[in-house]
């Protein structure tokens, strides 16, 4: 290998890009490029020490905000840190307005493809496109032939892989039109890579991307029918490995996260069920591919569609980002024949090249394939996969022509490309690793506007194959450099347009999720105070096999949890359910909330290791208490009392109730054993408030007083239902539903018992039968606004 | 020849349905030169409160109806009288081996091209054994009238009619493993069998006039809706149907609802409810000659 030229920053020493790739960093004749000058300078002024603290506060961001990278294999879902490669790809402005110029036109050139598709068919007869290629395709989906969009367009949100070749030439390499992914995840690299770079990126003339997304939910807003109706980001739900970036993106634009169950299609427009009734969706951004929106029309096996969704867009009273059915535009097989398509559709070759391909159903395209076969990738002609995940060539073992004279037509060869590297860090040096990028386009009124920036993916190794993230590949930022300072834009909308955003809509799902989140929630902390008092009393010399132990055992076992363990596993599983809720609903979360919670769950578990009954268990559980105080005061200070927070606090206060009855009718009965309701008490958090009320001793008066008809005090059964009462005086009683009236009358009922009972005639048995009765208004909840 | 035909269909629920979205193909199938509809009437107990038709792709009549939350029962009754038209059978089909050529110059995807008919469809995947036993018993068949009927015929003597061996979902392998079947395995068989040897073939659901036996009165009711196979006979001949349960052509006896690519395209009743408990369903159908 040739010496680099001098003078090169120490940091460089041992940088050598591969013969006969391009790289990012290097010009060819070794030198830097200018774009990299002042990321170099700043790289260079500290030592290699120091990086690797200013890449750890990029990580911790990433974990704060909760983004992992998840996969599903064979043992179910797993997730890793996210593989962030802190050195972002830098790009000059001059070289992004050829990629932009060529993207759009691109963009431009797959609507028309669509349009003809989903309607006259022309490319297929005029013998631009193989019918076999359509017609057999499975995301050419017929149900949508036409389908005129409302608006016109079916493409709003398109997305392109692209990498640059040896030539130093960018090449798309896939289409990505069904349900772009990734957005959330630049946006998110954007600002770990910002963090890493705090005292550098500021001034570095970086595009800023806040300008885009603005731009985006402005022309999402824009598509909407009527201005009441909303906009909604269709999610297949937390079992998908891009969850957290609907999620994230839902709460960073302020939309609606819905799933297809929450739609329902009434008089042939797009609704979604909320606590307050049906509220129409006239603007769908999908994530879910296409075939799964409705399993009426489309696939039947579907779980997770609308059935009608396909009747509500013929009728055009909704606008789907992307149309259904675009997903056959990622079609593999379509690269062979996109250039002439061009010219025939745009009278223009295509500014940005594809990805040399020819589909093997041709006769002399099958030769060609055949004749070059050793530099050539063949793959299936039907793929939709992005090029990086499908790293496997399908070559048969015998010759190669025979094979594909038999199967040709469900294959593709491709040219194999060699992408260009870009410098990551390796074990504290730069080294360069191939990269490719995806580059994201939104449609406005005025036209395609593109990203500046995207999502790098880099290379683990020096091979271009392994590129893929699941296999071990990272993600990068992307900044486009421009010579001149950039506007630093942000969200936030210049004036006027908060005040237009009114009330917002809470789906029906995510209240239920909030309200179990609630219950669960308050469930693991009364299952903590019991655990804590009964360790502490067999710390102090007490018998398991005493009468006042072995008495309050059933209210731990009646919740699943087996009081003989240390930290019980039915205590993980209860924390396990809340924190199931809580990631249904994300996008209406905190991630400070979120990390509270996933935080007790990690030392909960660590814990129940090696934690023993007794005072070990006392003290450990006494820690849980506290960091799930944590979660608590996080809920009550910082939630915004949105519709979302009513149901939380309605599940926590109804929760709290029927835990407080229990332990009155358990600990404050006659026959109870001594220091029962001393016992009561300390679980009742309430030893304090008892001492300075009451005289020293504790009798059943005083404690049912306190515990059960005390307004003042939050532990007792009455607080709870003032709460109740509160909270669904703030809800929307007025959706016309039945069952929301008789909530209010059984939550009435039960007040005035309380109001009329005292200490002496709330006996055991008045106590269990008002728990049954307390019990009965999560159902009534559930009528009146979860359905 | 003129029929009547009454159709009923009904599903009773264990427990009362929370609403459902329904999508109907009952009605004969308006086909100039085929069959011509006099009159059609669709009823549904109880009454919908949403209910509106559209066409489908391959040109099905479709009625769409959401039914109100709460039903425990639901019946669909299909009224028609029909005409229909005698045919007579292309001379002018094309060959087996020239199938390759015929197709790649077919350049369209309308409705009724034939590239629709050719590739697995989502419940007829290719299958290996139904293909071997289709090439096998066709050799020496060169026009595609010909194999159609040679591989009908062989599959109306291999396979045995049970009305209860199968279920809708049963898939083709599964059916022709057993040898045994209703009308929807044995035109999935063959429509496998014809595009395992390249041949474009789909499903047509319909009615059937049962003939009755000679000095016996016809048993009203016995009967269900039918199903055969439409096969691509090469571009002048188009499209032929075949009747492999009764290893006959379509003919007088044989009046046409929706057509596709498989059951999935022309199911009778394609519905998404919420229910808790199970259900039950019956058919009737009188197809009465006037």
């Amino acid at each position: 290998m040739d010496p680099l030229p001098l003078p090169l920053p120490p940091l460089l020493a041992g940088y050598r890009p591969l013969a006969g790739v391009a790289d990012e960093l290097l010009a060819p004749d070794g030198t830097v490029r200018p774009v990299w000058a002042g990321l170099l300078a700043h790289l260079s002024a500290t030592a290699p020490e120091g990086w690797a603290q200013r890449f750890a506060r990029g990580d911790q961001y990433l974990r704060d905000q909760g983004v992992y990278l998840r996969h599903y294999g064979e043992s179910g879902p797993a997730e890793r840190e996210w593989p962030l490669s802190h050195v972002p790809v830098l790009i000059e402005e001059s070289d992004w307005g050829d990629i932009t110029r060529g993207l759009i036109q691109r963009a431009n050139l797959l609507e028309q493809v669509m349009a003809d598709l989903y309607g006259p068919g022309r490319l297929v007869t005029e013998g631009h496109l193989p019918p076999a290629l359509v017609a057999g395709n499975p995301e050419w989906l017929r149900p949508m032939v036409g389908i005129t969009p409302r608006g016109g367009h079916h493409l709003h949100f398109v997305a392109f892989e692209i990498g640059r070749g040896p030539d130093g030439r960018w090449w798309v390499l896939g289409d990505r039109t069904q349900a772009p992914s990734g957005a959330g995840f630049a946006l998110e690299n954007r600002v770990a890579t910002s963090r890493v770079f705090s005292d550098f990126y500021p001034g570095a003339h970086v595009h800023r991307l806040a300008g885009f997304f603005r731009s985006f939910r402005n022309a999402l807003m824009d598509l909407r029918a009527e201005p009441d109706s909303r906009v909604a980001i269709l999610t297949p739900g937390p079992l998908t490995d891009t969850y957290f970036e609907h999620a994230y993106i839902a709460r960073y634009l302020g939309f609606l996260l819905a799933q297809g169950e929450d739609l329902t299609v009434s008089d042939g427009r797009l609704m979604i069920r909320t606590v307050a009734g049906l509220t129409p969706v006239s603007v769908l951004w999908r994530r879910l591919d296409s075939g799964w929106a409705d399993p009426l029309e489309l696939d039947p096996a579907s779980r997770l569609g609308t059935p009608g969704m396909v009747s509500a867009l013929r009728d055009q009273t909704a606008t789907m980002v992307n149309a259904l059915g675009s997903g056959v535009l990622e079609t593999r097989a379509f690269l062979a024949f996109l250039p002439k398509i061009a010219r025939a559709l745009l009278g223009q070759d295509l500014i940005l090249p594809n990805v040399a391909t020819w589909w093997c159903g041709q006769p002399a395209e099958r030769d060609h394939v055949a004749a070059n076969a050793d530099r050539m990738f063949i793959s299936p002609a039907l793929s939709t996969r992005p090029p990086y995940e499908d790293g496997q060539d399908h070559r048969p073992i015998g010759p190669l022509p025979d094979w594909l004279a038999e199967h040709g037509a469900q294959y593709v060869g491709q040219e194999r490309v060699t992408l260009s590297t870009t410098p990551a860090f390796v074990d504290g040096r730069l080294r360069p690793r191939p990269m490719s990028l995806r580059v994201f386009l939104l449609r406005t009124s005025q036209g395609w506007e593109v990203m500046p920036g995207g999502f790098a993916r880099i290379g683990r190794g020096g091979d271009a194959a392994a590129i893929a993230m699941q296999k071990g590949g990272a993600a990068a930022d992307v900044w486009i450099v421009s010579p001149r300072s950039v506007e630093a834009a942000t969200l936030l909308p210049a004036g006027g347009e908060v005040a237009r955003r009114g009330l917002s809509v809470l789906p029906a799902r995510a209240a239920d999720n909030l309200f179990w989140l609630g219950r669960y929630v308050e469930r693991t902390e009364g299952i903590l105070r019991l655990l804590r008092a009964r360790n502490a009393r067999l710390a102090e010399g007490g018998s398991a096999a005493s009468p006042l132990l072995s008495g309050m055992d059933p209210l731990l076992t009646v919740l699943g949890v087996d009081p003989n363990e240390g930290i019980p596993q039915g205590l993980i599983q209860t924390l396990g359910a809340a924190i199931y809720s809580a990631g249904a609903v994300r996008d209406r979360f905190s991630p400070d909330g979120w990390s509270a919670l996933a935080d007790l769950d990690k030392t909960m578990r660590r814990m129940a290791q090696r934690v023993t009954v007794g005072d070990d268990a006392a003290r450990a559980i006494g820690k849980l208490l506290r960091k799930l105080t944590g979660f608590s005061g996080l809920v009550h200070e910082n939630m915004y009392r949105f519709l979302g927070w009513r149901f939380l606090k309605l599940g926590q206060h109804h929760e709290r109730a029927m835990g407080m009855t229990a332990i009155l009718a358990t600990l404050a009965d006659p026959t109870a054993p001594e220091g029962a309701l001393d016992l009561a008490i300390e679980v009742g958090d309430s030893v304090m408030t008892h001492r300075r009320r009451f005289a020293l001793v504790t009798a059943r008066e005083t404690v049912v007083e306190l515990l059960a008809l005390d307004e003042m005090n939050p532990r007792a059964i009455r607080f709870q239902l003032d709460g109740i009462r509160d909270q669904l005086s703030h809800l929307p009683g007025a959706s016309g539903r039945g069952s929301t009236v008789a909530l209010s009358r059984a939550v009435a009922a039960l007040h005035s018992r309380l109001d009329r009972a005292t200490p002496e005639t709330l006996d055991t048995a008045a106590l269990w039968t008002f728990r049954a009765d307390l019990a009965a208004l999560s159902d009534l909840v559930t009528e009146g606004y979860l359905r | 020849m003129l029929y009547d035909i009454k159709l009923v269909i009904r599903y009773d629920y264990a427990t009362p349905a929370g609403g459902g979205r329904h999508l109907l193909r009952l009605l004969p199938a308006h086909l100039p030169g085929r069959q011509t509809v006099r009159s059609s009437a669709l009823t549904i107990h109880p009454q919908p409160v949403e209910r509106r038709n559209f066409t489908d792709f391959f040109g099905n009549a479709v009625t769409e109806l959401s039914l109100p939350a709460g039903h425990d029962a639901v019946a669909f009754e299909a009224r028609a009288v029909v005409d229909r038209l005698p045919q007579s059978l292309p001379q002018t089909d094309g060959a087996l081996t020239d199938l390759p050529a015929l197709l790649s110059g077919y350049l369209s995807i309308a409705p009724d091209a034939p590239h629709h008919f050719l590739p697995p469809s989502p419940r007829i995947p290719p299958d290996a054994a139904i293909t071997a036993f289709a090439r096998e018993v066709v050799a020496g068949h060169h026009g595609l009238i010909a194999v159609t009927e040679a591989l009908g015929r062989a599959l109306h003597d291999t396979l045995t009619f049970d009305a209860l061996a199968t279920t809708v979902d049963t898939p083709p392998s599964e059916a022709f493993a057993k040898k045994t079947g209703v009308c929807q395995d044995f035109a999935q068989i063959m429509i496998a069998g014809l595009r395992g040897m390249g041949v474009p073939a789909g499903y047509v659901s319909g009615y059937l006039r049962t003939l009755p036996p000679p000095g016996q009165p016809r048993l009203e009711g016995a009967d269900a809706m039918h199903a055969w196979v439409r096969v691509w006979a090469g571009p002048r001949a188009g499209w032929i149907d075949y009747d492999p349960t009764n290893a006959c052509f379509a003919g007088e006896d044989h009046v046409t609802v929706a057509h596709g690519r498989d059951y999935g395209d022309v199911a009778p009743v394609a519905g998404v409810l919420r229910i808790a408990g199970g259900q039950s369903s019956s058919q009737a159908v009188d197809m009465v000659a006037l």
